[in-house]
């Protein structure tokens, strides 16, 4: 529209309809001139970019899909030309490749273990799901008990052993076995207990402090230890699996969380001893962390194999996986104190003055202000950590155990399957497998990353 | 009357137990007491152990004849050399991966690491699937990988790949040539070192005539050009006295010419590759790091493109990307470790490894490597405060 005055001025009052962008700035072309063609060096690297795919991309897909040879008995199936990966060898390899030697009658054993601890874990992952607490109580806590007695056949004898080694009245009364449970044992531990209260008790009660609650305490660390012995030691009537003929994906998983979940608390109480104010166990808490974040993992796991056993009495003769356990726990316990520190930083100084303003104790204000704070935050660093501890479970093939890439590499040995696709059929599948797995763990330490940012957001 | 306000003017009565001084000094000193208590129970055993096991102690044995040949040695070594020799040639042997592994891991990592904030969605693909996967993948894993499935699967050394005839790759590992110094040769080694001295010089006068007078000069490549010119005068004048023994097949096996072993190809390039996935997301969040407002200014200030990268983003990202680079850095050097996997014979491979089966001093042996990476972390981590003190942002 436009208005013309009477002395002819013609005043526009409108905009011109504005032109379309010219043809070559818009659509599929200029998108590729823009960020493809845009110049010389920009155009070099495109086509040198897509002759890398198209050098790299179509031969990976022939070569596991398309060439590949799905069923077969032994190596004659993949023999031959032109030949891709031999699945049948990684079919035939299965049972190996997950869990090792372990006897193929007590497999259903680790079959629960692995479900049970995916039915404990899917629930922990998502934020948003109820009863945390109860939930992590049961994956960190009752979990690695059940799986202990279910992978190994439990009745370990452990009372035996402590015993008679630490027994009071076990030399004078000798062994009574009735229905499998070895009373003096447990009469001999009750007594400990009551020992050991009454004189933990009595020096608080001395010295001025609250005797009967470190009687309590007391009291409930000797019944939880008891009753994970009683759990250890009885005969459900499981065969007892030498963890020799462990194996497989299984022992990676079993280095991987047990890792994790020992490494958890050693690392919190680390952590909260890097920072406190006192100036020996600062000390201390630095010298270890620092001493096992600068040595690389194979040193430590030379260490548990050939070290360990000569600090130990004489006589004590541990399982070469539990050593490796050893090992691995405490390396990641130095690591899992570094995250959870960053955790503990990040809680403003106004939280410990709110809770030391309220009459809260110590220990009161982390358990109940600081530390669910600071561990929430850090779930992400835990997913990292456990993600570079699931690769790092690797090395024990070193130290002769047959983890998920030692069982591969020990299965490239059998004539059956000697074939020249047999180790690139074995690599792929190794690596689909572990890439998976880190990089969905990955993705998910990157999701819950944004979750927390969102609820933090200051 | 009964006293409601309890004991006036007097102590609190509450008791010594519940003084936060008391408290810690009587942690601190359990804390003592139990790692005191350790370590004197582990002596003891490890004493009663080595005696009734017959192991000798001390380190005596570093003088001993070590009696295992070693394949990849850098300084002169044979089977009747020490043990404190051959740690001396694992040492040596992880050093070299390291250096080398360190030099191609940030090359790789820089080039990926821009890459993924390319505009070009090509490159920018590539570069993401490239961390995404290495990254993903156990470094042992693709070590074996490349020792197993790429370096043995190479053809044999009769039918070796050539590169321009100098260069063979075989299964045999990769046979590059040999340099030879002859007559006058130390005169272009001081002729390359005169020349990166003259180099710095010059730079550093260059930098303050700017200052002074704001005349730029094209400091690149004058000193490019004295780098390259200075020792090639420095080797006409003295007739080319630096040759290069260009290996030979002769039978089944090359003569002549450095033979650089596949066990040390594999472990470099997996651990560089793999490192170097690390190093791009470092460099990557380092550019990221800088903001925006930056480019502006330095575009508005009426700097070139390349001059806002050089002179303003680059020196700010840097300060983000070198803390965490040199802790990858660490990692690669520690990851070299990972030799033992594969037979090369690095400072685990041969010390805690072979060293360790023959004269079983475990205590001994395991203190020592160690104790060499631990030193290697505590020298890393000084430079490292040194250095992040020097950079950090003076703030008010």
């Amino acid at each position: 529209m436009s208005m013309t005055f009477d002395d002819g001025t013609f005043i526009r009052n409108e905009m011109v309809e504005p032109l379309p962008p010219p043809k070559q700035r818009i659509g599929a072309v200029a998108w590729m001139r823009e960020n493809l063609f845009s110049g010389v060096l920009n155009t070099l690297l495109t086509v040198l970019g897509i002759l890398a795919v198209v050098w790299v991309v179509p031969p990976l897909v022939r070569f596991m899909i398309i060439d590949a040879v799905w069923t077969g008995e032994n190596r004659e199936a993949c023999l031959g030309p032109e030949v891709g990966a031999c699945w049948p060898f990684i079919h035939a390899k299965f049972g190996q490749l997950i869990y090792g030697f372990y006897p193929i009658s007590e497999r259903w054993r680790v079959d629960i273990v692995f479900a049970a601890g995916a039915l404990l874990l899917v629930p922990l992952m998502v934020l948003s799901w109820p009863f945390k607490r109860i939930n992590a109580f049961l994956f960190f806590v009752a979990y690695p008990v059940v799986a202990f007695v279910l992978l190994t056949g439990g009745n370990i004898n452990a009372s035996a052993f402590l015993l008679e080694r630490f027994g009071l009245i076990g030399g004078l009364v000798g062994d009574a076995q009735i229905g499998g449970v070895n009373l003096v044992f447990w009469v001999d531990y009750v007594l400990t207990t009551l020992l050991v209260m009454a004189a933990i008790g009595g020096l608080i009660a001395l010295l001025g402090g609250s005797g009967r609650s470190a009687a309590i305490t007391t009291l409930w660390v000797f019944l939880s230890l008891g009753l994970v012995i009683f759990i250890w030691d009885v005969d459900v009537g499981l065969d007892y699996v030498e963890t020799r003929q462990w194996g497989g994906l299984l022992v990676t998983l079993v280095i991987a969380v047990t890792g994790i979940v020992a490494s958890l608390p050693l690392g919190i109480l680390l952590a909260l001893g890097r920072r406190s104010q006192m100036p020996v166990v600062r000390l201390l808490s630095v010298i270890f962390i620092e001493f096992w974040r600068g040595v690389p993992l194979i040193t430590v796991l030379f260490f548990a194999t050939y070290m360990l056993p000569l600090f130990l009495p004489q006589g004590t003769n541990p399982d070469a996986l539990l050593r490796a356990l050893v090992g691995v726990a405490l390396f990641s316990a130095a690591y899992m104190a570094e995250v959870v520190r960053g955790g503990l930083q990040a809680i403003p100084k106004g939280q410990y003055e709110g809770a030391m303003a309220v009459g809260l104790t110590w220990s009161q204000m982390m358990r109940l202000i600081v530390l669910p704070q600071a561990l929430t935050l850090v779930i992400p660093g835990i997913v990292n950590s456990f993600i570079s501890l699931f690769k790092d479970t690797t090395l024990v093939l070193i130290v002769s155990i047959f983890d998920f890439l030692g069982q591969l590499r020990a299965s490239f040995t059998d004539p059956n399957w000697a074939t020249p696709v047999t180790l690139y059929t074995g690599f792929a599948f190794a690596g689909v497998v572990y890439f998976l797995f880190c990089f969905g763990m990955s993705r998910y330490s990157l999701f819950v990353e944004r979750r927390l940012n969102t609820s933090h957001r200051h | 009357m009964t006293d409601l306000a309890g004991p006036v003017g007097g102590r609190a009565k509450s008791s010594f137990i519940n003084d936060p001084k008391v408290r810690s000094i009587g942690l601190q000193l359990i804390a003592l007491v139990v790692v005191v208590f350790l370590g004197w129970s582990f002596t003891e055993n490890a004493r009663d152990n080595l005696a009734a096991q017959k192991i000798a102690t001390g380190f005596g044995f570093l003088d001993n004849t070590a009696g295992f040949g070693i394949n990849q040695t850098l300084i002169p070594y044979s089977e009747t050399s020490t043990y404190g020799r051959a740690f001396v040639v694992g040492l040596l042997n992880t050093l070299l991966v390291a250096v080398v592994g360190i030099i191609l891991a940030t090359i790789i990592g820089f080039l990926v690491g821009i890459g993924r904030l390319s505009k070009n969605f090509v490159v920018r693909t590539i570069s993401t699937v490239y961390v995404e996967v290495l990254r993903n993948l156990p470094p042992l894993f693709q070590i074996l990988f490349w020792y197993l499935a790429v370096l043995s699967a190479m053809p044999g050394p009769r039918n070796s790949i050539s590169l321009f005839g100098e260069v063979f790759i075989s299964n045999r590992g990769i046979i590059i040539p040999r340099p030879l110094f002859g007559d006058g040769a130390g005169i272009v080694v001081w002729a390359i070192g005169l020349a990166i001295f003259l180099a710095i010089l010059f730079r550093h006068w260059a930098a303050s005539r700017q200052e002074e007078t704001g005349r730029y000069l094209p400091v690149l490549r004058i000193n490019l050009g004295l780098l390259i010119g200075l020792p090639l005068l420095a080797m006409i004048v003295t007739g080319f006295p630096i040759t290069f023994e260009v290996p030979e097949l002769k039978g089944f096996n090359f003569v002549g010419g450095i033979q650089v072993i596949p066990e040390f190809v594999a472990l470099t390039v997996a651990l560089a590759t793999y490192t170097a996935a690390f190093i791009a997301e470092n460099v990557r969040s380092g550019i990221q790091s800088v903001s925006h407002g930056q480019t502006e200014a330095a575009h508005s200030l009426g700097l070139r493109h390349a001059q806002t990268l050089r002179l303003v983003i680059i020196p700010q990202a840097m300060r983000v990307i070198i803390p965490p680079l040199t802790s990858q850095y660490l990692n690669l050097t520690k990851n070299s470790s990972l030799a033992v996997g594969i037979g090369y014979p690095d400072l685990v491979a041969v010390f805690a490894g072979t060293a360790l089966n023959q004269t079983g001093q475990a205590i001994e042996i395991i203190a020592i490597t160690m104790g060499v990476y631990l030193l290697l972390s505590i020298i890393t981590a000084t430079v490292m405060n040194a250095y992040n003190k020097r950079v950090a942002l003076v703030e008010r």
